[in-house]
This record gives structure tokens, C-alpha cells and sequence, in this order.
């Protein structure tokens, strides 16, 4: 029998999975890796840490070439332009035709530019790329004060890293809230303390309307929507992503914001599957197809369409999407659906999904109850569906994250504390300790209070 | 810390040459350095900040325990690690594994 082709555009979390599952499960396929950006596999997340000096730029590698022949994988470095779904087989730029057996697309999701004028001048960042990580470092030794734009993650990360270069650092907020879709009013206030402590300037109820650039087309300012001009040499952008799925366009693979695929992760074309952040997954929770931009999901995805690739037929269960981060000194994680509100009328290019987060966070298919406990710079905040936990959010204190984790994930009957939920700081906490250690007998104790 | 320096004299004693298993067995009883796969996201920070220059990262990837007999147990790590990905586990890495590794099946 001949070896069976496997083609992976893409070479991040989902891809890179994806080709050593595959490898451990079919030892003579010959598995092909195609990568936009000329090196191995980098961490994305650790982009923020390699931007904070936390981490040489070396170090944010997280594979090794040696990696990829011990496993016997084709690193090619192209970019895939066509996709011809009869023939079974992918173009590259430049010219280079690879047919396929098994085409998995995991291009991820590219950062998206500002819906306004200027965004191509000079000074103008994204945290999204290692190329484009570097030349930020670059420009932020040089410049002096910097506008950073956009909701998510990304944006604290990049105002940060900018407040840590020495960079006088104002980041707009359009709203009066910090991370709107994600924080309730407490715990946008704690984060902000620590932002200000970190002399980053909030701007509240503020909107740039345009990037203004010198006669050099370097940025000289932003405008803002009351018409004031606002003085800065930078301008970092965050404002959301955007699922890079350009080599499905003139094919017959269904797409939504993302590429439609079913519990196999295999698009509607066969052979063809997609995962990671390109791939929009059925969702038990909201009972929808859903986008992650999320590291976990992605590597998740990655093995899941793997095995369906070599043949295992497996059906892949969304699990709840997770994140923990550390912004400004302050842990946090976020589990399930935590959003108490959303926004319907949100202009469209605000609805770009930031990185680190999920669609599911924010959608609400019944009405939910919540239990809140705040103490100091430590929140807990619970989201319920009748008896079960649906969603978490904590700030500071990390001790319950992962029983909150696996109660939700398991659907573990949580009516015992309901009653409790009215007592808040610390009480709550036991509570859910209490609850926990109770399920879990001896082996959790040993686990909470090591 | 007491705590530490104990394990540390425990692995000095451990003598070289030792049968790799009796010296995992040792780790075993004294614990180490445990991951969870699923909030590991591959920054490497961990490894960076390794005085002795183990890549947590791989071990965090598959899901495993770093029983490399280099580790000195200083923690460092553990501290660092942005995600909480790390943690010292003294007992049960075996029950905690299969509940919390989403990815346990990742090491056949
Ligand atoms: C600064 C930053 C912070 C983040 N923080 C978090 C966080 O806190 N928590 C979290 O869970 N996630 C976070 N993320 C998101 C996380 O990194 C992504 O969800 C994850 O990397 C998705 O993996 P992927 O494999 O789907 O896509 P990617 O990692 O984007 O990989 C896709 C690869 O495909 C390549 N490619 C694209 N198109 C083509 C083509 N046509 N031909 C060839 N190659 C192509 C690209 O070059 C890229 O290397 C963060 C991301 C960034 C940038
Ligand atoms: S520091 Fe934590 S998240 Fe980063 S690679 Fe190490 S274990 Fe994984
Ligand atoms: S505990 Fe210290 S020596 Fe051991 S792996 Fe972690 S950083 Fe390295």
C-alpha cells in the first residue's frame, strides 16, 4: 500500500500537534509541513514575554529544527495561495504544486488593521508575529509615547510591554471599562490600579478615528472622535483577529467566520479538515458552531483531527475553553461562559474576536444566575445554569481555579453550595474547597493545601 | 527553606550511578515538579529561568513529570511560569494526571 500523503498548511499550535499525532500513529505517511514564516514552531502566546524581556527571542522557539527530521516531518517554508479540492492538491507563491491524501488547514488568525486611515504608516504595531514582535522592540526603544487600541489580551500585553520599554504609554479605552466583554466593573478597577502603578495612562470613553503620519509617513498622531489631535510616535493595534482562511475562498469548503467543520474536524469537503484558529467548532455549551483563539483549543483540535486523518474515527467534544494569563503582575483565568452582558450594538469591527479568548465566553443561550466574592485584589466570580457551574472568572488568588475547571468541564451536580452563594470573600472560597475536597476525598486535599 | 534543602541532600546522596529506575522511584516519594498539559502554551519561560538548564517546556508539552536528576528543586520554574502551569507534587501525579491532562493520551 502506498503511504498516504498528509498536507498541513500551517505551522503553529494546531499544526505542529496535528504532525507529531499523526506521526505516532502512522510511522511510513509521509507528512508535509508548510509555514509561512521561515522558522520551526514559535510559541505565540510567548510573543508578550518575549516583548516584556521575560524571555530571549531564542528562547520563544518551541520546537528545534533537529525536531522535525527526528520525526520525520517536511518543513517547507511557502506561503499556500490555491487550493484545488478535485485534484487534491495545495499551490504554493511560488509555484510548487503538493498533492494530498489528507489536507488539514491550520493557518490560525492574523491580527486585524484599524477600519480607519493611516493604518500603513510607519510606527503603526501589531503583537501577532515573531517578525513583527521584533521590529516593535526595535521601535520601542526609539520612541517616546504610544497610543495602544483594542479590548483583549493582547492590548494589556502590548501596553505592558510598551509601559516596561519606558514608553510613555496611553491606551485608549472606548468605553469606560477595561476588557468590556470579559470584566465586570471590580475587576476592570483592580487591573487598572495595577496599570497605573505601572504609569500607563487610561483614557476612558475614548475613540482614534484616524492615524496621522508626517511628511515621512511616520505617525505623528491620532485623531480622536471629538476631533482632537492626541501627540504620539506609536500606535500599537489589538483590536481583534481575524481567521486567516483566504486559501479556501474559491473552493467549495463552507465557511462561517471560520471553516465550518464537523465532529470529525473535517470540513465539508472531503479530506479536507481544519483546526485551530481557523476552524470553527460545534459547541455543546451554546449548542453553535464557535471560534477559539485560544492555544489549549488549538493544541486539542490538533489531536483530535489527527487521529480522524490516520483513519481512528474519533468525535472530537469541544471542552470548555479556558485561559489563565498574567497581566501586570496579576493572574487571572477565564472558564466557560463568564460574559453577564452583551453588547448588540457593537459596530461590526468591534466584534473581532481578541486573542486568548473564545466565542463562548460571550454567549448566552439561557439565562444564567452568578455568586461573587471579592477580597483585597482577589475575585471570584461563579456563573450558574440551575445546579451546574457554566463559567468562572478569577482575579489574583488561583487556589480553586482547576476544581472550578473540572466542575464545569464534568457537569459535576453543584446545588450542594448554592445556599452559600450569598456569603462573599473568603467564605466562598472554603465553600467551593470544602465542595471539592468532599467529592474528591483525600487525593484533592493533598492538592489544595499541598 | 528546610523543605528543599532536604530533597536537596536526598539527590546528592542518590549516588550516580544509580539504577534509573531507584532514582525515579526516589522522585517518586519525595515528588517533583508536575505540569498541566492544557495550560501549558509552549513560552518557555520556565526553561529560560532553569539554573540548571532542564526544558520544562518538554516535559510540560507531553504532560510529565520533570524527573530529570538535575532538578535541585529550587521552584523556579513553578514561580515563573505565567499560565500556572507547574506545580510541586509530592504524591498521586498518576490519579491527578488522568483528571487533569486533556492531552494524557498524547504520550503512547
Ligand atoms: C500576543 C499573543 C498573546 C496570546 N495570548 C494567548 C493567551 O493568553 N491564551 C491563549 O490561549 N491564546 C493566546 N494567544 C492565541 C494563540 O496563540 C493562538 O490561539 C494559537 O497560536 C492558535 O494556533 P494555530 O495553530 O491555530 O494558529 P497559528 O499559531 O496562528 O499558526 C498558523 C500558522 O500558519 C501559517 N500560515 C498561515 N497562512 C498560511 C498559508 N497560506 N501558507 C502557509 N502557512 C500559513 C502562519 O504563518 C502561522 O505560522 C495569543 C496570541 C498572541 C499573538
Ligand atoms: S512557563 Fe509555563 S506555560 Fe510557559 S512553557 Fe513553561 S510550563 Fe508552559
Ligand atoms: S525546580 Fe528548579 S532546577 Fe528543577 S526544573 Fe524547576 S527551575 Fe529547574
Amino acid at each position: 500500500m502506498q503511504p498516504i500523503r498528509y498536507v498541513i498548511v500551517g505551522n503553529g499550535a494546531a499544526g505542529v500537534t496535528a504532525a507529531e499525532t499523526i506521526r505516532q500513529h502512522d510511522s511510513v505517511g509521509e507528512i508535509t509541513i508548510i509555514s509561512a514564516e521561515p522558522f520551526p514552531m514559535y510559541s505565540r502566546p510567548g510573543l508578550a514575554y518575549v516583548f516584556l524581556n521575560e524571555i530571549s527571542k531564542e528562547q520563544v522557539f518551541a520546537r528545534q529544527p533537529e525536531w522535525y527530521q527526528q520525526m520525520r516531518l517536511n518543513l517547507l517554508f511557502g506561503k499556500a495561495v490555491s487550493l484545488d479540492v478535485d485534484r487534491q492538491a495545495v499551490q504554493l507563491e511560488d509555484g510548487r504544486i503538493l498533492p494530498y491524501d489528507r489536507l488539514l488547514i491550520a493557518t490560525g488568525a492574523r491580527a486585524v488593521p484599524p477600519p480607519y486611515a493611516g493604518a500603513d504608516l510607519k510606527g503603526v504595531h501589531y503583537l501577532d508575529t515573531l517578525a513583527g514582535t521584533k521590529e516593535l522592540m526595535k521601535q520601542a526603544k526609539r520612541r517616546r509615547r504610544a497610543v495602544v487600541v483594542g479590548g483583549g489580551i493582547t492590548a494589556l500585553e502590548m501596553t505592558e510591554g510598551l509601559a516596561h520599554h519606558g514608553v510613555d504609554t496611553h491606551y485608549f479605552l472606548r468605553r469606560d471599562r477595561l476588557w468590556g466583554k470579559v470584566f465586570n466593573d471590580t475587576e476592570a478597577k483592580i487591573l487598572e490600579g495595577r496599570m497605573r502603578q505601572q504609569h500607563v495612562h487610561i483614557h476612558y470613553n475614548t475613540e482614534a478615528v484616524e492615524i496621522l503620519g508626517d511628511r515621512r509617513g511616520r505617525v505623528r498622531a491620532v485623531r480622536l472622535k471629538d476631533g482632537k489631535e492626541f501627540k504620539c510616535n506609536l500606535v500599537g493595534i489589538a483590536i481583534g483577529v481575524r481567521p486567516s482562511i483566504d486559501l479556501v475562498k474559491d473552493t467549495p469548503i463552507e465557511t462561517d467566520r471560520a471553516i465550518l467543520v464537523d465532529e470529525t474536524m473535517q470540513s465539508s469537503v472531503r479530506n479536507v479538515y481544519a483546526a485551530g484558529d481557523c476552524a470553527q467548532v460545534y459547541d455543546p455549551w451554546t449548542e453553535q458552531h464557535m471560534l477559539d483563539i485560544l492555544w489549549p483549543s488549538a493544541v486539542a483540535e490538533g489531536h483530535a483531527v489527527a487521529l480522524n486523518m490516520v483513519g481512528k474515527h474519533r468525535a472530537y467534544k469541544k471542552g470548555s475553553p479556558f485561559n489563565a494569563c498574567l497581566l501586570f503582575g496579576l493572574h487571572i483565568s477565564t472558564m466557560g461562559q463568564i460574559n453577564p452582558r452583551r453588547d448588540e450594538d457593537e459596530p461590526e469591527i468591534h466584534q473581532y474576536l481578541s486573542r486568548g479568548s473564545s466565542e463562548v465566553w460571550y454567549t448566552y443561550p439561557r439565562h444564567y444566575a452568578s455568586a461573587w466574592a471579592e477580597e483585597g485584589d482577589n475575585t471570584i466570580r461563579l456563573v450558574m445554569d440551575g445546579d451546574y457551574l457554566v463559567g468562572a472568572l478569577l482575579v489574583g488568588d488561583q487556589t480553586i481555579a482547576d476544581p472550578l475547571r473540572y466542575i464545569i468541564e464534568n457537569r459535576v451536580n453543584f446545588r450542594e453550595i448554592h445556599s452559600d452563594f450569598s456569603i462573599g470573600g473568603l467564605a466562598l472560597k472554603r465553600s467551593v474547597q470544602r465542595f471539592w475536597s468532599k467529592s474528591n476525598q483525600s487525593q484533592a486535599e493533598s492538592y489544595l493545601n499541598p | 527553606m528546610a523543605k528543599e534543602s532536604f530533597f536537596r541532600t536526598l539527590f546528592k546522596s542518590a549516588s550516580q550511578d544509580a539504577d534509573q529506575d531507584d532514582q525515579q522511584a526516589d522522585l517518586a516519594k519525595v515528588g517533583c515538579v508536575v505540569p498541566d498539559a492544557s495550560r501549558c502554551v509552549q513560552c518557555g519561560v520556565c526553561g529560560y529561568n532553569c539554573p540548571v538548564g532542564i526544558q520544562v517546556r518538554d516535559y510540560a508539552h507531553r504532560g510529565l513529570p520533570v524527573d530529570d536528576p538535575r532538578c535541585i528543586t529550587c521552584g523556579n520554574c513553578i514561580n515563573v511560569c505565567p499560565r500556572g502551569t507547574l506545580r510541586w507534587e509530592t504524591q498521586a501525579h498518576e490519579l491527578l494526571k488522568d483528571r487533569f491532562l486533556l492531552t494524557a493520551d498524547l504520550q503512547v
